[in-house]
């Protein structure tokens, strides 16, 4: 999604990217940058939280009003009421993605033929 | 204290995106004017849609071809209902944008600060794109961002909220 906020921005409009790989992001130069401690699925909080939700967008306003320069990051300190075990297991889409899936085949392949190699 | 941006990921991940390089690439910068005039857009890369009305994100052919990624856009108009929200994504649990789509296009925040006139305005238009993408990047800076850029335009938006799920 960097590559989108480098697009937009290019064209002449302000970005603030909200996200929960606020290093990733940065790395890839987004112009600012809002790191959110949040499980992947919910940038913005939890689900029915709107106190969290509001905390956050006015952060991303913040930002966008006292950056100065390209490269501004802020990374917003809220807990989240989950445990990280929980949270973790509750981001989790509920078949394994196609990507996920396609590299675990190419290893168990990878040690097939390793193995095979070893008979 | 600093986000830990793999807090949350599958382990086996982490060197993926941290051994990912990024070429140089130049500073890209525009003024923000002042935000209490300023009209808000909203980008969300949760893969939502409205069901019923609009072609969900490609599921299918991502099974089927599992570096590719559905690049294409779909355009949420503001004051959207909670059940006219699905989404299509196969790498979060798609429950919580169903339960509640304000975790990842937080219509209802925004409304609140222009309410109490911290923002100028809500955008008519904000956006929907599948995160998940391989082969499809070039095609979302090729095609799919210009297309943001002026539906923007269109829009009157002057500043873009993006969230990547």
């Amino acid at each position: 999604m960097p590559v989108l906020a480098r697009l937009v921005e290019a064209n002449g409009i302000p970005t603030v990217m909200v996200t929960m790989m606020p290093e990733f992001a940065d790395r890839a130069a987004a112009p600012r940058v809002l790191g959110v401690p949040f499980p992947f699925g919910q940038p913005f909080g939890m689900v029915a939280d709107a106190a969290m939700q509001l905390e956050v967008a006015k952060a991303a306003v913040d930002l966008l009003a006292t950056a100065t320069e390209p490269g501004t990051r802020v990374d917003l300190d809220i807990e989240w009421p989950i445990d990280d075990r929980t949270a973790y297991k509750a981001w989790q889409p509920p078949e394994m993605s196609p990507i996920v899936k396609h590299s675990l085949d190419q290893i168990r392949a990878t040690r097939r033929a390793a193995a095979a190699g070893d008979d | 204290m600093a986000v830990d941006s793999y807090r949350y990921l599958p382990r086996s991940f982490r060197p993926m995106y941290e051994g990912r390089r990024f070429p140089e690439q130049d500073p890209v910068w525009a003024a923000v004017g002042p935000v209490e005039e300023a009209t808000f857009g909203l980008l969300t890369s949760g893969g939502l849609y409205l069901e019923g009305w609009q072609q969900p994100f490609d599921l299918d052919r991502e099974r089927g071809e599992p570096t590719w990624g559905d690049p294409t856009l779909r355009v949420i108009p503001d004051g959207v209902a909670q059940e006219a929200i699905s989404a299509a994504h196969l790498h979060y649990n798609t429950d919580l944008v169903r339960q509640d789509f304000n975790v990842a296009l937080p219509l209802r925040a925004f409304h609140t600060l222009q309410n109490a006139g911290l923002i100028g305005a809500v955008a008519a238009e904000h956006f929907s794109v599948m995160g998940f993408q391989e082969h499809g990047a070039a095609v979302w800076a090729e095609k799919t961002g210009p297309e943001i850029v002026a539906k923007c335009r269109d829009a009157e938006i002057d500043v873009l909220v993006l969230a990547p799920s």
